[in-house]
């Protein structure tokens, strides 16, 4: 990678072949080389942008395992074969993998070479003037009065000031200047880059080291950070459940906020925490607002309602304080559905017991039917059905804990025994004499427990990204040539200059404005009102071929 | 606390004064055109404002003759008829003016609920448009060639606002839970200036390829009165260079909110999905604008696509697909 190449006189290219018993590595070579190209760069960010679109257009395992079942069961054809192209799993794919682990090895091997060479420039002086400068694209004259020698004394005088490295050689066509600035960009570029392998690797450290885990607290209970724990967990590779810190989170209250036009306006827990057995310490977290601790974090992504029952059967077997989280099907209204499972009724009783039903804060009973009109707790109702028979629980076969398994309903092994919509205190009587009632409700939370190592080095690379970007396309790169020769009638010098510039592509504009200020200097130097100079056009607008030799 | 009503209705009149301001800004622009390639004794004849035979004016218009159309100057509207270069001044200052009105609308809003004026899609929306017509207004006053493209930016802007009225209206109220951070203003105050300022980067790619078909316009047409194809380029590509830093931090800073809120800090949800592919696509096309084969129309349609992917983002995954990011406000 260097600057625009000068046109040079036609040389043709020796066609260096490697000696015939390498054609192997020849191959190898040309196809290293294709790889890295940019070229090859801009292809394979095109289907890494592409590759991302399925993830965000069909449901994803990752975000919600149970929009991919809707899909399945929408979708029963389709739906496997998609899922045989990993579909759902897009962001795991090993197709997804392959396209951005080609892009980061055609960027490694792309960036690296130009840091070396970068190393190379940084110590190395300007290259020499080329031999023709009018033949660059943007280039001037410049008569003055003055000598050759201190005519280019103002000249370095003048690109100093402006922070270029300058070299004066006595080169064959006279004496000459070069001059260049703006190294930083290059830095800034290789920066950039190399910052994409860092985000590459911490998210990579994220994936392997990193478990997450969350589960539904009732106010007073809590959880420890143990997988057995978690309603739903996921962890990395290289996790190994003996190493998760030891956690131990108890939720004391819970409490949401709300606006005149009942939008949520605050969520927050009061928990304590510390390690198993310790004393806790108390603290509240909230919606953007986690506890952090020893680089995990908890974090409270949700709330609800648990309705709470007390069963007395009819021998006067008293159940008090009975109560399962009903989840919100509705932010809105906290209208909730849920299941309460009694599948042990104590000795002598082989039939279970359940309740499946919705719960509304705020109820309104309409037409026989149960509706939520407030997030808030402010007359809570439930609407359920009772069913006795066999739940099932023991058959092997994992069953939600937030409904009843239909199969057995349907199979006729659950059947319903009762149904009712009950305010606080309100009961429902069986026909066998079971009274089920309503005695009140708790607030749960839904809690989450994430540890990412990686995320950090993530932050360090995104940070150092940025800079790089802003160095990047910040400083202009430019280098300045000047070479002086006798004026045409023997007095003064003429300068000849030109200036190249990489990525910005204005270089003309740019040279009118150097010029401008060099004639003034040397004007000011000579003490002679400047000479009017031969100055490109100052709008640059001209379709002029850029910088050919861009491409690595 | 509640929405003050008078406010939020003084917001909603300056977002239909701002439309109304822009409209007749795209008709000066139109007037502009149009007398741009017009002789002046034309005008006088024709009964338009007649164009006062005085200084400057004179000589820029006289240099040339009037009948060839030359190209426009990329940096001075020197060589413009005079009539053409007064309406170019007036539809500025109307641009003007319905952007100060444009940016009363958020004002009003943010005052009315007391809040940053971005909490939903049509606050998001009105935002960027309003940076799309500051980008366009800086350019114009550094660039006088560039007011020619006024048009061609102030006519999506019209259509872009008439739409956001019509179909993402939503009433003046309070944030909800998850978007009381401080992250707001970080975040979705980067995302609007991206966004703004890759809408102007994608109309003058857009007028770039128009303009640099192999065939000649035809004299006289609009085509023909844009500024030169090297100039738009130019501006597509700084004005993309300026927005892929800012819209990178964007995306960084709402990957760092996504952390506090949601647990981690990037986990494909649809809205971040689409925030990365328009931003590797912005990536290829600076990568593009710099790659031989790439240089040109192609880089120019790379960054048509970006465009195109960051309406895509606003409209379809607000709007249509289910997320984390669903705080439209649009039912
Ligand atoms: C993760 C993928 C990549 C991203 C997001 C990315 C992004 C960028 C960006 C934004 C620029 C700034 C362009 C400008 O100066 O206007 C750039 C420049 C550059 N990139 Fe990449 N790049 C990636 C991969 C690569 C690869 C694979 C290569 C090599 C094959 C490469 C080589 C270069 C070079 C040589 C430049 C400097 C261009 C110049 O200033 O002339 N990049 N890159």
């Amino acid at each position: 990678m260097s600057l625009a190449a000068p046109p040079r006189p036609a040389a043709p290219p020796p066609p260096a072949r490697p000696s015939p018993g390498s054609r192997f590595t020849a191959t190898l070579l040309r196809w290293w080389r294709r790889l890295t190209a940019m070229r090859t760069a801009i292809v394979l960010l095109f289907l890494l942008a592409l590759a991302a679109v399925p993830g965000s257009l069909l449901p994803q395992r990752s975000l919600s395992q149970g929009a991919v079942t809707e899909y399945f069961a929408e979708h029963p054809t389709l739906a496997p074969v998609l899922d045989r192209l990993y579909l759902f799993d897009v962001f795991s794919s090993p197709w997804f993998a392959a396209v951005y682990l080609l892009l980061f090895v055609s960027l490694v091997g792309c960036v690296l070479p130009r840091a070396v060479e970068h190393a190379r420039a940084l110590r190395s002086a300007p290259p020499p003037a080329p031999r023709r400068l009018s033949r660059l694209p943007d280039s001037a004259e410049l008569p003055t009065a003055l000598p050759p020698a201190a005519a280019l004394d103002a000249v370095e005088e003048e690109l100093r000031v402006r922070r270029f490295r300058v070299v004066r050689r006595g080169g064959a066509n006279g004496p000459e200047l070069s001059a260049e600035k703006g190294l930083l960009k290059e830095a800034g570029n290789l920066l950039f880059h190399l910052s994409l392998v860092g985000v590459l690797l911490g998210l990579a450290a994220g994936k392997l080291w990193g478990h997450e885990g969350s589960i539904l607290v009732t106010e007073g209970q809590g959880f420890c950070n143990s997988f057995q724990q978690y309603d739903t967990y996921s962890s990395g590779a290289l996790v190994d459940s003996g190493d998760l810190t030891p956690l131990c989170v108890d939720l004391e209250a819970f409490e949401a906020e709300y606006e005149p036009d009942l939008t949520a306006s605050a969520f927050t827990a009061d928990i304590t925490y510390g390690a198993p057995g310790e004393e806790g310490r108390s603290t509240t977290i909230g919606v953007n607002d986690p506890l952090r601790v020893a680089g995990d974090r908890v974090y409270l992504t949700g709330h609800g309602f648990s309705p709470v029952f007390s069963v007395t059967l009819p021998d006067g077997t008293e159940f008090t304080d009975v109560s399962a989280p009903f989840l919100p099907s509705d932010q809105t209204t906290m209208a909730s559905q849920g299941a309460l499972k009694l599948p042990d009724l104590g000795p002598g009783r082989d039939g279970q017991l359940a309740l499946e039903g919705f719960f509304a804060p705020t109820g309104l009973v309409q037409g026989g039917v149960l509706t939520s009109i407030d997030p808030r707790p402010l007359a809570p109702r439930v609407a359920i059905v009772a069913y006795e028979g066999y739940l099932g629980l023991d058959s092997g076969i994992p069953q939600s804990v937030y409904s009843l398994d239909a199969s057995q309903i349907d199979s006729g092994r659950l059947t319903d025994v009762g149904r009712a919509n009950l305010s606080v205190g309100e009961a429902l009587t069986l026909p066998d004499g079971t009274e089920i009632t309503f005695t009140g409700v708790r607030e749960f939370a839904a809690l989450q427990y994430s540890s990412d190592p990686g995320q950090g080095w993530v932050l360090a690379a995104a940070v150092a990204l940025v800079v790089g970007l802003l160095g990047m396309l910040l400083v202009r790169r430019e280098r300045f040539f000047a070479r002086a020769s006798a004026g045409p009638d023997g007095a003064g010098s003429v300068l000849a200059v030109a200036l190249l510039t990489r990525g910005s592509g204005d270089a003309g504009p740019r040279l009118a404005e150097l010029t401008a200020d060099l004639t003034a200097a040397l004007s000011g130097a000579s003490g002679r009102p400047a000479a009017a100079h031969r100055a490109p056009s100052p709008d640059g607008s001209a379709p002029r071929p850029e910088d050919a030799s861009r491409d690595t | 606390m509640t929405p003050d009503p008078s406010l939020a209705a003084l917001s909603d009149t300056l977002f239909s004064v701002s439309v109304a301001v822009y409209s007749l800004a795209v008709v000066a622009f139109c007037a502009q055109l149009a007398f741009g390639r017009r002789p002046a004794r034309e005008l006088v004849a024709a009964g338009g404002a007649p164009a006062p035979r005085t200084g400057a004016d004179d000589i820029s218009s006289d240099v040339r003759s009037p009948d060839a159309p030359a190209d426009v100057p990329a940096d001075g509207t020197a060589g413009e008829p005079g009539a053409a270069r007064r309406w170019g001044l007036l539809a500025l200052a109307l641009t003007v003016l319905g952007a100060v009105g444009h940016a009363g609308v958020l004002v009003a809003r943010g005052l009315a609920a007391d809040r940053l004026p971005w909490g939903n899609m049509y606050e998001f929306a009105t935002a960027v448009v309003l940076v799309g017509v500051a980008v366009y207004v800086v350019l114009a006053v550094r660039t006088p060639g560039l007011r020619h493209i006024g048009l061609f930016v102030l006519a999506p802007v019209v259509v872009a606002m008439v739409l956001v009225g019509l179909f993402l209206y939503a009433d003046a109220g309070p944030l909800v839970a998850a978007l009381r951070s401080s992250w707001l203003a970080v975040h979705v105050s980067t995302a609007i200036l991206g966004f703004g300022i890759f809408f102007v980067s994608g109309i003058a790619s857009g007028l770039y390829l128009l303009r640099s078909r192999p065939e000649e316009p035809r004299p006289g047409s609009l085509v023909s009165r844009l500024p030169g194809a090297a100039a738009l380029d130019r501006v597509a590509h700084r004005t993309a260079v300026f927005g892929f830093p800012i819209w990178t931090f964007a995306v960084i800073a709402g990957a760092i909110w996504a952390e506090s809120a949601w647990g981690r800090f990037w986990g494909w949800d649809p809205k971040e999905t689409w925030a990365f592919i328009a931003w590797v696509v912005y990536a290829a096309y600076l990568h593009a604008r710099t790659t031989a084969g790439w240089r040109g129309r192609p880089a120019a349609w790379v960054n048509l696509v970006g465009l195109g992917v960051m309406v895509f983002n606003l409209l379809y995954v607000n709007l249509v697909s289910t997320g984390l990011h669903s705080y439209g406000g649009v039912s």
